[in-house]
């Protein structure tokens, strides 16, 4: 597991996670590692671990059960609240990127359509 | 908890440190960082008790590091070890003169490191020697853990192995692991903490994910920009 060392990697955890929940990946009542395998497997230091399994506690988005482990615990309008967070956050850092780039919204919106229709059109020239 | 209070050290002309105050916080791992001769090494050497600090105090646990002897393990960065011993033999001579030596631990760890009891430290190539080296400081359950350059000179593999050992080991909130290293890169997600030394004084200090969100850049980045503004 790799981590951008530019950002806190307590919050890329936790990223990582959350996409995972929302790709189905992780469901509701799946186990997750306990912190300490977390940590040797992402080679991370143990109270970064620590740190981003309480905030995905406090999220609601995991629960600890004593001597079991921790579980998934996400409910479905979790799961669409987190979605959309994320697209946000996607959307928004392109926006700004673009913008910086001298682009106008139009010219991204253009763009992202053009870019998406020469994917479709290859699609369909698979079938073919 | 370690503390540095006005700690002054000079070796003839040479300050290697210039009353400098700082912490190493408990039950977290702390890098230390800098250009060769910033100070790394003989902070290591006065908090392991090796040597004693012109001016200012070095505080362990409110005392002095005398007292704490046994409960540092300080891996130095030269090969302090007898060349003519085996591992085995390596092993008996650290163990007999502390406590917390951990036998079952030390059988465990010679298994993961992939090292042989009857290897001669003499003819093993670097980086068998590093792992040893380690082995024989973490196969203590020692309070706290000094570790000068511990990753100098090794190959990637053997590196990954160290890193993974540390962290497998490592009893956070209750162990203090201090790490000198140039391989800032390395142990980015390693440490909670850093400290940047640079010609016998602090340059920059902090916690390392604060950091990252402060200025949305890496430990390394950091650190030029540190040294940078400094010069």
């Amino acid at each position: 597991m790799d981590f951008d060392p530019a950002r806190p990697i307590y919050q890329q955890i936790i990223d990582n996670f959350k996409k995972m929940m929302i790709r189905g990946e992780l469901r509701q009542g799946d186990k997750i590692p306990s912190q300490r395998e977390y940590a040797e497997m992402s080679k991370t230091n143990p109270n970064t671990v620590q740190r981003a399994y309480r905030e995905l506690e406090n999220l609601n988005l995991v629960e600890t059960l004593r001597g079991q482990g921790t579980f998934v615990s996400i409910h479905p309008e979790q799961l669409e609240s987190i979605r959309d967070e994320m697209a946000s956050a996607v959307l928004g850092s392109c926006i700004i990127e673009m913008r910086s780039l001298g682009f106008n919204d139009k010219e991204v919106r253009d763009r992202l359509e053009q870019m998406q229709g020469v994917k479709k059109e290859a699609a369909s020239d698979d079938r073919i | 908890m370690i503390e540095f209070k006005g700690v002054s050290k000079s070796f003839g002309r040479t300050v290697a440190l210039d009353a400098v105050d700082v912490t190493f916080a408990t039950g977290k791992i702390t890098g230390l960082f800098g250009p060769n001769g910033a100070g790394k090494s003989t902070s290591l050497k006065l908090i392991s008790g090796l040597n004693r600090p012109d001016r200012g105090e070095v505080i362990i646990d409110g005392r002095d590091p005398f007292y704490s002897k046994v409960q540092i393990a300080y891996l130095p960065e030269i090969d302090h070890l007898y060349p003519w011993m085996n591992i085995r033999q390596a092993a008996s001579f650290v163990s007999s003169f502390y406590g917390d030596w951990d036998q079952e631990r030390y059988r465990e760890l010679l298994s993961f490191l992939n090292l042989d009891e009857e290897m001669k430290l003499g003819k093993i190539s670097k980086g068998q020697r590093a792992k040893t080296k380690l082995l024989l400081c973490t196969a203590r359950r020692s309070k706290y853990l000094l570790l000068d350059e511990p990753l100098s000179g090794i190959d990637i593999l053997t590196r990954e192995q160290i890193i993974q050992t540390l962290i497998r080991d490592f009893r956070e909130g209750e162990q203090s692991i201090i790490i000198s290293t140039h391989e800032i890169a390395e142990v980015e997600s390693l440490v909670d903490e850093v400290i940047f030394l640079d010609r016998g004084q602090v340059r920059l200090q902090g916690e390392a994910e604060q950091l990252r969100e402060d200025r949305g850049m890496s430990l390394v980045d950091i650190m030029k920009e540190a040294f940078r503004n400094a010069n």
